[in-house]
């Protein structure tokens, strides 16, 4: 095996890397060689530990112990130290901030470790395809416990009193909703599962059903035995082929054991699963629209009541949920309500799964127990923003969401505290936003994306929407006028008032957040006709500082449009009437002569 | 498949899957690389490098199980592979091309010799002991 006996792993992750672990790795290299050790100890690069707020980090393998902001002249004594003497490095261990108590080794791994992975157990573990390694996990026994072991009662008092509140984004508490379909009485009940994903930026739920398609096929069935309903429906949008693939294995699977049918385990328990392609609209993740999209109506929300626990699919009690929240209902009833309730804060329990994106170094898929903070997440987990810039927003619940603020990176994150502070916890997407991000054209942006998704149905969202996109494409464009602020809010107001569904309700939230938070720089826009993050082309301007020009002509060779004059080794100057404000000239110039104005 | 008939059949059916699936690979002394294969990574070029591995590990005289799974969850280094060497914890690898998968062949899986790339374990599971 291994001719190395130790092993020095130093984060190379972006964070890590600018506070100098490069220079840490050198110098552990050069101190090694110098003691005459090469072919005992090793040094290698990895990824990030999602420990960024201490970094750099080293750990000594196979001692398993966690250095801590690391500097590159710590190089010498780790070595001299720990590796040629064996002693920890007492100085460089973590600390905890509260009893100062030294942490170091890997058995207070929580500390090192913020995310805990209750519904992605088996997403990157497990083949998706193969129903053996789920059952090798412990899969179906929950199925198997539910159906032999408890009542129907009992499934819905465990769901209950887990605490669980649904992942699709309102936060309804699980258990509720299953006991409302359970007490409605028909011959025919259904159990759909809701993976219309829509959300801008938002990967969870196909993640989920592409990593571990069996536990949200075990959660329905079990769901199906404690509300009385014997099928159930996937709605899938269509642009999830891998997804769709890997359930309809998993489903054929399931039959072929047994698991899925007639007489489930010899219990008499009949359960069947389908699945219903969606085209792909916004509108149908809303659980009426999505029903009237399966039964091949056209995608539009209805007035609740009648909620679809008393009258959804075929006018059947019908139960809805989200693929995250079925996914970690197999663990509940396996390891109890005591057990997941533990977990997170007062009011919303257990993990959640967010879909990190935007300007961040570690893009990814995360699980995280609820309150854990923003900061947690963004700056340790998430590695911190790219490029050393700084941070300034994330955008939580997409498009009906809101955007938080540095004032918010310490407040604990569920259900109750998003909304308090302007967002929402929506399906989990998490797009981060840095100094060059305009916050005018991030509205913008998700107006945009409303204005396509609305259904038409009613009036506030089909036409106020659209109003609410023209007045903010104004002001990006320079030809916004004060009472524009105004108007702003009073009709976002209207909106949320007045529309049908979910998606009228919330969709002036984005603009609404960012009128709070950053006032400024509408008015910078509207008063000024400056944008200040810069990225609003039409109030800016690209010119030429005579200072520095030395008329090289590089500028005006690289410009498309020809907008650049001037002589060689004479100063030249840019149009602004042509100048299309591609920025080609400015990353052109050796000189630093181009700047924006 | 032969159907599983009631709770006792499934607990059984799990215990000897445990032994049978995990065992196996371990008593054979075979090694188990998992590429993880969600949209998501079968994008950023997962399905040659799995390929990769399931050949060249065979020319190679190196006895192995190359597997797909799903989403690892380290989006910004994909692709990613999981390695598992006989009775070691598995360690996982990202920004995984052709060149590393070679590296990974030639040093961690024939000699144990780390390489560059490794995503240490960041999360806890719902069997951690805290």
């Amino acid at each position: 095996m291994s001719k190395y006996s130790i092993h020095l792993l130093v984060c190379g992750g972006t964070s890590c890397h600018s506070a100098e672990s490069d220079v840490v790795v050198c110098n552990l290299r050069d101190e090694i060689e110098a003691k005459g050790l090469s072919d005992k100890v090793q040094v290698i690069t990895t990824g990030c530990f999602g420990f960024c707020g201490k970094g750099p980090i080293v750990k000594v393998m196979p001692d398993n112990i966690i250095y801590v902001q690391v500097k590159p002249e710590d190089a010498q004594t780790i070595v001299e130290e720990h590796v040629v003497k064996g002693r920890k490095v007492e100085r460089l261990l973590y600390r905890d901030p509260k009893s100062n108590e030294i942490i170091g080794d890997s058995k207070h791994m929580s500390v090192f470790k913020k995310q805990l992975r209750i519904v992605l157990r088996n997403c990157g573990v497990i083949n998706p395809e193969n129903i053996d390694e789920y059952i090798a996990r412990d899969g179906y026994q929950a199925l198997g416990k539910a159906l032999t072991e408890m009542k129907p009662e009992q499934v819905i008092k465990v769901v209950k009193d887990s605490g669980q509140r649904g992942r699709g984004g309102a936060g309804f508490p699980t258990g509720l909703k299953w006991e409302i379909a359970s007490k409605n009485k028909a011959d025919q009940k259904y159990v759909v599962c809701n993976a219309d994903e829509g959300d801008p930026g938002a990967f969870m739920d196909r993640s989920v059903l592409e990593g571990d398609p069996h536990s949200v096929l075990e959660a329905m069935a079990i769901c199906g035995y404690s509300i009385g309903a014997s099928e159930g429906l996937i709605y899938v949008r269509a642009e999830y082929p891998m997804a769709i693939h890997r359930l309809k294995i998993a489903i054929n699977q399931a039959h072929e054991y047994g698991l899925l049918g007639k007489d489930i385990l010899g219990t008499g328990f009949n359960f069947d699963i389908t699945l219903r392609y969606g085209a792909g609209a916004f509108v149908c993740g809303e659980e009426t629209a999505l029903i009237h999209s399966m039964e091949g109506l056209r995608g539009e929300p209805t007035i609740k009541p009648p909620f679809p626990a008393q009258s959804g699919y075929l006018g059947k009690p019908t139960n809805v949920n989200n693929v995250e929240t079925f996914a970690a209902i197999p663990v509940i009833i396996l390891k109890g309500a005591e057990w997941f309730s533990k977990i997170g804060t007062e009011k919303s329990k257990g993990t959640k799964v967010f879909a990190l994106a935007g300007k961040i170094n570690n893009v990814g898929l995360i699980e995280v127990p609820m309150g854990t903070t923003l900061r947690e997440i963004i700056f340790q987990i998430g590695g911190g923003i790219r490029n050393g810039k700084k941070f300034k927003a994330v955008q939580t619940g997409g498009p009906s969401g809101g955007c938080l603020t540095e004032k918010h990176l310490d407040m604990p994150i569920d259900f109750d505290n998003l909304i308090a502070a302007g967002s929402m916890m929506g399906s989990g997407g998490m797009i981060v936003m840095d100094e060059d991000n305009c916050m005018v054209s991030v509205a913008k942006f998700f107006l945009d994306f409303t204005v396509d998704e609305s259904c038409g149905k009613c009036a506030p969202c089909r036409i106020g929407n659209k109003r609410l996109h023209e007045l903010l494409a104004r002001i990006c464009d320079g030809k916004g006028i004060p009472e524009d602020l105004d108007r702003l809010r009073n009709m976002s107001q209207v909106i949320k008032d007045t529309s049908l569904c979910g998606l009228g309700q919330s969709s002036p939230n984005p603009v609404l957040s960012t009128l709070d938070n950053f006032m400024n720089e509408y008015e910078a826009h509207v008063k000024d006709k400056k944008c200040p993050a810069g990225e609003c082309k039409n109030l800016m301007e690209y010119v030429i500082n005579a200072e520095n020009c030395v008329g090289c002509t590089a500028c005006a060779r690289v410009c498309p449009v020809n907008a650049i004059s001037g002589q060689r080794k004479e100063v030249h100057h840019i149009d602004p009437a042509i100048c299309i404000k591609c920025g080609a000239c400015k990353e052109k110039c050796k000189f630093d002569a181009i700047f924006i104005r | 498949m032969s159907q599983i008939k009631s709770l006792a059949d499934l607990k059984k059916k799990r215990e000897e899957l445990r032994t049978g699936l995990i065992n196996a690979i371990e008593s054979k002394n075979q090694v188990q690389v998992k590429v993880a294969m969600a949209t998501c990574g079968i994008a950023s070029g997962a399905k040659p490098i799995k390929e990769f591995f399931s050949e060249q590990l065979e020319k190679r005289n190196i006895p192995a199980v190359v597997t797909q799974t799903g989403c690892m969850g380290y989006c910004y280094a994909e692709p990613t592979v999981e390695v598992k060497l006989p009775d070691q914890d598995p360690v996982v690898y990202g920004f995984v091309d052709l060149k590393r998968a070679d590296q990974i062949i030639e040093k961690y899986i024939k000699t144990g010799e780390l390489v560059d790339g490794i995503i240490p374990v960041n999360y806890l599971t719902i069997d951690s002991k805290e």
